[in-house]
């Protein structure tokens, strides 16, 4: 498939989940938006790893160029897990003490 | 049309849809619906993209692990339609706009972008099975692989000290 259609289809995931972090006032679903972004962003690192594959493999049959990008994304995703569980404490903590996962009773960082 | 097109336009459709339905979605369950069904879509490019040690790593990992975190806290704190907090029209407007001109900037700047001639290489080549990523997993990228298991270590520590009751 030509690159352009994996960077397109990218850019608008990557674009949907910005608008649900701007549109949305659930801090889960804020949340849940940056991991669309995140995987956005893999599924571009791994086509450009197949991508820049193909264009070594004309040279040589046996490399193995590309590996690096989808390592990445594997450090990627380890990452986000790592991520999503301290931040679902921390929503859980918010609920805990303001009894909403509302993020406007959060905007001046106190209460 | 070959099968790949078709498969790659059937898995582009589901992907934008079900990510659309995530943020309009109303019921946080269904938005946590919704992003599983992105995630199934996605890891169906992987394999049409031949990575299949990530496309079952997405599944198990964000599909199986993550996203029943999010299931099991929203169920937790009982959200539904009626507690969902809601934005007023005007900001949500404001947003949609300033997300779809970054989509309008992004897309103007990468169109004459000189990468037409580029192809990702779809159904073969062998990068993306485990064999060669472990290798070079163990090898060239060690130090990475035991730090993260480290970051690990210290999140679960993290949760367990922000979660619990002071």
């Amino acid at each position: 498939m030509p690159i352009n259609y994996y960077i397109f289809l990218s850019v608008a995931l990557f674009c949907i989940g910005i608008v649900g972090v701007l549109t949305r006032r659930n801090a889960i679903i804020v949340f849940m938006c940056i991991e669309l972004m995140l995987n956005a962003v893999n599924l571009l690192l791994v086509a450009f790893s197949k991508m820049h594959h193909m264009k070594a493999l004309a040279a040589d049959v046996a490399t193995t160029a590309g590996t690096d990008g989808q390592l990445f994304v594997f450090f990627i995703m380890v990452v986000a897990a790592a991520e999503v569980s301290v931040g679902l404490a921390i929503i859980v903590m918010m609920y805990r003490n303001i009894h909403s996962v509302d993020i406007n009773f959060l905007n001046r960082l106190k209460h | 049309m070959g099968v790949t097109q078709i498969l790659f336009w059937f898995l582009s459709v589901v992907a934008i849809f079900s990510a659309l339905m995530v943020v309009t979605a109303k019921n946080p369950v269904y938005s946590v619906l919704w992003l599983i069904a992105t995630f199934f879509a996605i890891s169906g490019h992987y394999i049409l993209l031949n990575a299949q040690f990530l496309a079952i790593v997405n599944i198990i990992v964000y599909a199986g692990a993550i996203m029943v975190l999010f299931l099991f806290v929203i169920m937790l704190l009982n959200l539904n339609k009626e507690t969902e907090p809601q934005k007023n029209r005007w900001l949500k407007v404001a947003g949609a706009v300033a997300g779809g001109c970054l989509l309008l900037v992004l897309v103007a700047a990468l169109k004459d972008a000189d990468i037409k001639s580029q192809t990702a290489l779809v159904n073969t080549g062998n990068i993306g099975l485990i064999k060669n990523l472990g290798k070079e997993l163990f090898t060239t990228y060690v130090v990475p692989f035991e730090i993260s298991s480290i970051l690990f270590l210290s999140a679960m520590v993290g949760a367990v000290v922000i979660g619990k009751k002071e």
